[in-house]
């Protein structure tokens, strides 16, 4: 593989900081493996190694921020010759007291936009999650509370799930030391930022489209309503689970709407990873991605919303989810609005969206009757399809959701 | 246990699945979806949390009962009371 480069974890990532490495030159590592632990504008992201070999180097320093892009380590395939480029941007610093030669280091090369080390393969092997013992895991709100009070996260103990560190330990930490006076960066404020960079690129480059349907939800609403009341909490199912699963299934079939955008070329994806909205307390939203989410039961797609959603919470998303997905959805679940009209996450080229479901008044025969129903919308990108299409997908998406059974 | 033990579990449980919250500032009244940002996978993880450690499976239609603090303690010493 040869340099390992900071990753783009998302069309809103300029640069992360790099917190920890979880590797040190000499260790063999396998794809899948986490190598380090980066912090972005969302949090501290594990970052994956995508092909198996050995470290020589590491060109990144703990504390550096690092341009998208730059690279973080020389890693070797077996019988692998070290890389010309190394010797370029690393050898004028003293790593560790010159963090801002690294933020004028090189423009990431995402024009060319084929640059592998963005891409994890689409392969399906699980990553080996190293364990992820080693690695910082901070909620959201600690990080920006210990941002804002300058406390020390390495040096701290999590009380939260899994060890993580949670606000509390942050404002106990922060009561012992006195708070330093300055104020550097607010994460908030930081993320906010992403968030409208990466949006205005898409509303400036993407030509959306959008469509609008409404769908009868009673079959859905009565068939899980039946099959929750024989489960225990632990296994109850929400109706996300139902949007997710019937959209990657007409995503199958749709693939003008599932893929990505990349070098002026809408390359379809074989894979159907939607990648959820989660929105974070406070403010601010992530999506990671759950690979291959057209074949999971929906028993395995419960684990996995399950699973993403609490490290949304408290650290612990992985390169690769933020970086996999295929499609969006955004569901805005029981207490919402009726309808959202969605903007695309580049490179993908289509957002689903799903209304707060509601019972309304429909029209069955000549009458009109109340029934459960939610309002969906779709956002595409007009370079990769067109409303016929979308339409196609949306009406698919209901066909699946009259069948819930089947999903 | 009493009612207010009901609540300090109550709370201890939504502060486990929702790390970000400070319980100190968490007041009887709010609601746990619109005043303390819990999505619907958050409040099945809180009822899941709590049929754990209280042995009560809550059903889908009780939930409302469970909405703040307030009615949780409540409806939690009248259903295990």
């Amino acid at each position: 593989m040869g340099v390992f480069a900071m990753p783009s974890l998302g069309a809103d990532m300029e640069a992360g900081t790099l917190v920890e490495w979880l590797v040190r030159p000499g260790d063999t590592v396998t794809r899948g493996d986490i190598i380090a632990v980066v912090e972005t504008q969302k949090g501290a992201i594990e970052i994956e190694v995508f092909e198996t070999g050995t470290v020589k180097r590491l060109e990144a320093e703990v504390g550096q921020k690092l341009p998208v892009g730059a690279p973080m380590a020389v890693i070797l395939a077996e019988g692998e010759e070290m890389p010309a480029v190394s010797a370029g941007p690393q050898d004028d610093s003293s790593p560790g007291t010159d963090a801002s030669q690294a933020e004028r280091g090189p423009r990431p090369a995402r024009a060319s936009g084929g640059e592998t080390s963005t891409v994890p393969p689409a392969a399906t092997a699980p990553s080996q999650a190293v364990s992820s013992s080693g690695s910082l895991r901070v909620s959201p709100a600690a990080r920006v509370a210990a941002a804002e009070r300058g406390v020390d996260l390495a040096g701290l103990k999590g009380t939260g799930p899994g060890g993580a560190i949670v606000l509390a330990d942050v404002e106990d930490a922060a009561a012992a030391a006195p708070a330093p006076q300055e104020t550097v960066t607010d994460p908030r404020a930081e993320m906010r930022k992403a968030i409208g960079a990466a949006m205005a690129k898409s509303n400036r480059e993407i030509p959306h489209y959008y469509l609008f349907h409404r769908i009868d939800l009673q079959a859905a609403t009565d068939w899980l309503a039946s099959a929750n009341a024989d489960r225990p909490p632990e296994t109850r199912l929400l109706m996300g689970a139902l949007f997710l699963k019937a959209t990657a299934l007409a995503a199958q079939q749709a693939s003008g709407i599932n893929g990505h955008y990349l070098d002026e070329t809408f390359e379809p994806a074989a894979a159907v990873n939607v990648g959820l909205a989660v929105a974070m307390r406070g403010g601010g939203l992530v999506t990671p991605a759950i690979r291959d989410t057209d074949s999971l039961s929906l028993d395995a797609l419960m684990q996995a919303m399950r699973d993403v959603t609490a490290r949304v919470r408290s650290g612990g998303l992985r390169s690769s989810e933020m970086t996999m997905g295929t499609l969006t959805v955004s569901a805005l679940g029981d207490n919402g609005v009726d309808a959202l009209a969605g903007v695309i996450y580049p490179p993908q080229v289509a957002l689903v969206g799903f209304g707060t479901p509601r019972a309304r008044p429909m029209v069955r025969g000549t009458r009109v009757v109340a029934r459960q129903s939610v309002d969906i919308s779709l956002a595409a990108d007009h370079r990769a399809s067109d409303g016929r299409l979308g339409a196609r997908f949306l009406a698919r998406i209901d066909e699946f959701l009259q069948t819930p059974e089947a999903l | 246990m009493t009612e207010a033990e009901y609540r300090a579990v109550f709370i201890a449980e939504l502060v486990n699945v929702a790390p970000d919250l400070d319980p100190a500032t968490i007041a009887g009244t709010d609601h746990i979806q619109d005043d303390l940002e819990l999505d619907s996978m958050d409040v099945l993880n809180l009822v899941a949390a709590l049929h754990k450690r209280l042995d009560l499976s809550i059903p889908e239609v009780d939930y409302p009962r469970i909405e703040t603090p307030d009615k949780a303690a409540a409806y939690l010493a009248q259903q295990l009371g």
